[in-house]
């Protein structure tokens, strides 16, 4: 590497974390986040015995895993303004991304569900829990443990995916390489140092997983 | 176990003394149960009076455990009635609301032949779960009442334990302190000990028993006959769903009336 080229690196981490801190990660918490709730939402109601609860549930997951993600932003931020919904980048993107989280999340939820013991059901009946008792208090704590490594792999996905944002003009890490990139012309470097920076911010979360199975593990037999 | 009497969920009185004044603590009557086109139970009628061990004994597959599970609402009939101690008469065809169950759920507690402790919970916490959410009483009361419980089973250096770290044998009499705690009027155990190592029966049946002896009304299924013959006060031979012959022990297993229940004992009895 020579030195106008490292210099360059250099001068454009400050604008790619800038880009990723204002960007990439609060866009995607805010649509894990929403996309967890709604990914519970989704899971209960597939777990409904009530059959049209469920398969209003089934049909969600199936269009949201169905179709690509880049269409389903393309859909909100360039197709709903022609029915007069006309939505900022920022809230385009969330609701996107969110909805997209949702339907996979759910089916992770489900499952991690499903894998609690009936016994534990029985337990909580036995001691007189309501349904959404036994879930909060019994189900759902055993549930989490289970989905946390499904989940991580869906938020750091998630994290990757928000760089299509840089589509819908959202200002992220990777619109702000994309500018650089073309106003340098050095498309081989910034790129890599954009993918570098994702990397980062994966493994940091990699790690964060680690923590969070220790802590749920603690009354697992090792 | 500790010499000094722990405060003690009040419902279980002198077993003389209740007979008189409230004879049946609960009544069956018709009870049916099937699972899609299996009949389970065909038509099952039960008395059992305060301060009566029942033990239930039957092949497998027999029904027994279903009447227990039904018993505490975990399975729903299809028909028939049941009555715990003079509450509303719960009738299963229609099937009843989910509040007239919880009131079928308050009156007894069950414990599970697996345990079904709640592993994220520790020993103290299984305990009290149930009196301080669902119940609603006083945290440092329930507390206080669970630990006299566990010192009780030997278990109070085990209260800040998670059910991992307890062997079979200890899990199972959490189990039976967590259905304590809940002061039901009948106490259900589903085979408690089939899920046991051998060396590890002795401990949770010897608790079952002083429950036995200290008046507690109890529905016990199980295999082991001679626990049955030393602990029950009335023994039910269930087979094919329904109930083939009830009385006391002694005369159930030394002269069985039914050739079903004689033919079930000689089974167990000289096995090959």
């Amino acid at each position: 590497m020579n030195e106008s080229s490292w210099e360059l690196f250099v001068s454009s981490l400050g604008p790619l974390v800038l880009g990723a801190i204002t960007g990439t990660i609060p866009l995607a918490l805010s649509s894990f986040a929403i996309g967890l709730v709604l990914a519970l939402a989704l899971a209960l109601m597939r777990l409904s015995r009530q059959r049209w609860i469920s398969n209003i549930a089934r049909v969600y997951i199936s269009l949201v895993r169905g179709t690509p993600l880049l269409v389903q932003l393309y859909v909100i931020f360039y197709g709903l303004p022609s029915l007069g919904i006309v939505l900022d980048y920022w809230p385009s993107a969330i609701i996107a991304f969110s909805i997209n989280v949702g339907g996979y999340a759910a089916e992770v939820i489900r499952a991690a569900i499903l894998s609690v013991p009936k016994g534990q059901w029985e337990a909580a009946y036995m001691v007189g829990m309501s349904r959404s008792r036994t879930l909060s208090r019994i189900i759902l704590p055993q549930a989490a443990r289970v989905s946390v490594p499904p989940l991580s792999n869906t938020f750091i996905s998630l994290v990757k995916d928000t760089s299509l944002a840089s589509l819908v003009l959202v200002t992220e890490l990777f619109r702000e390489a994309e500018q650089i990139a073309a106003f340098s012309q050095e498309f081989m470097l910034i790129y890599l140092e954009a993918a570098l920076v994702y990397w980062v911010i994966c493994l940091v979360l990699s790690t964060g997983q680690g923590f969070l199975e220790k802590r749920l593990d603690r009354y697992v037999a090792r | 176990m500790s010499p000094a009497d722990p405060p003690r969920p009040p419902a279980p009185q002198g077993v003389a003394q209740s007979r008189a004044d409230a004879p049946a603590l609960l009544t069956v009557r018709g009870l049916q149960k099937s699972f899609g086109t299996t009949r389970v139970l065909e038509s099952i009628d039960l008395t059992v009076n305060r301060g009566t061990v029942l033990a239930l004994i039957g092949p497998s597959g027999s029904g027994k455990t279903t009447i227990l599970r039904c018993l505490n609402g975990l399975d729903l009939a299809d028909g028939g009635t049941i009555d715990v101690a003079g509450y509303a008469t719960l009738t299963f065809d229609p099937a009843p609301g989910k509040k007239q169950l919880t009131t079928l759920r308050d009156r007894s507690a069950m414990v599970f032949q697996h345990y079904n402790l709640f592993p994220h919970k520790t020993v103290l916490e299984n305990v009290i779960e149930g009196p301080v959410i669902v119940q609603k009483r006083n945290r440092a009361e329930v507390t206080a009442e669970a630990l006299a419980l566990l010192d009780r089973v030997g278990l109070t250096e085990k209260k800040d334990s998670y059910p991992f770290e307890l062997s079979g044998g200890q899990q199972q009499r959490v189990g039976i302190v967590r259905a304590l705690a809940l002061r039901p009027q009948l106490l259900l155990f589903d085979e408690p000990t089939s899920a046991l190592d051998p060396e590890l029966v002795g401990d949770v049946l010897r608790l079952i028993k002083e429950l036995a002896t200290e008046g507690w009304t109890m529905v016990i299924v199980t295999h082991e006959l001679e626990f049955a013959r030393e602990v029950a006060s009335e023994i039910a031979f269930v087979d094919g769903g329904t109930i083939v012959e009830h009385g006391a022990p002694k005369d159930l297993l030394r002269n069985p009336r039914e050739e079903r229940t004689r033919q079930f004992l000689h089974r167990l009895l000289f096995p090959f």
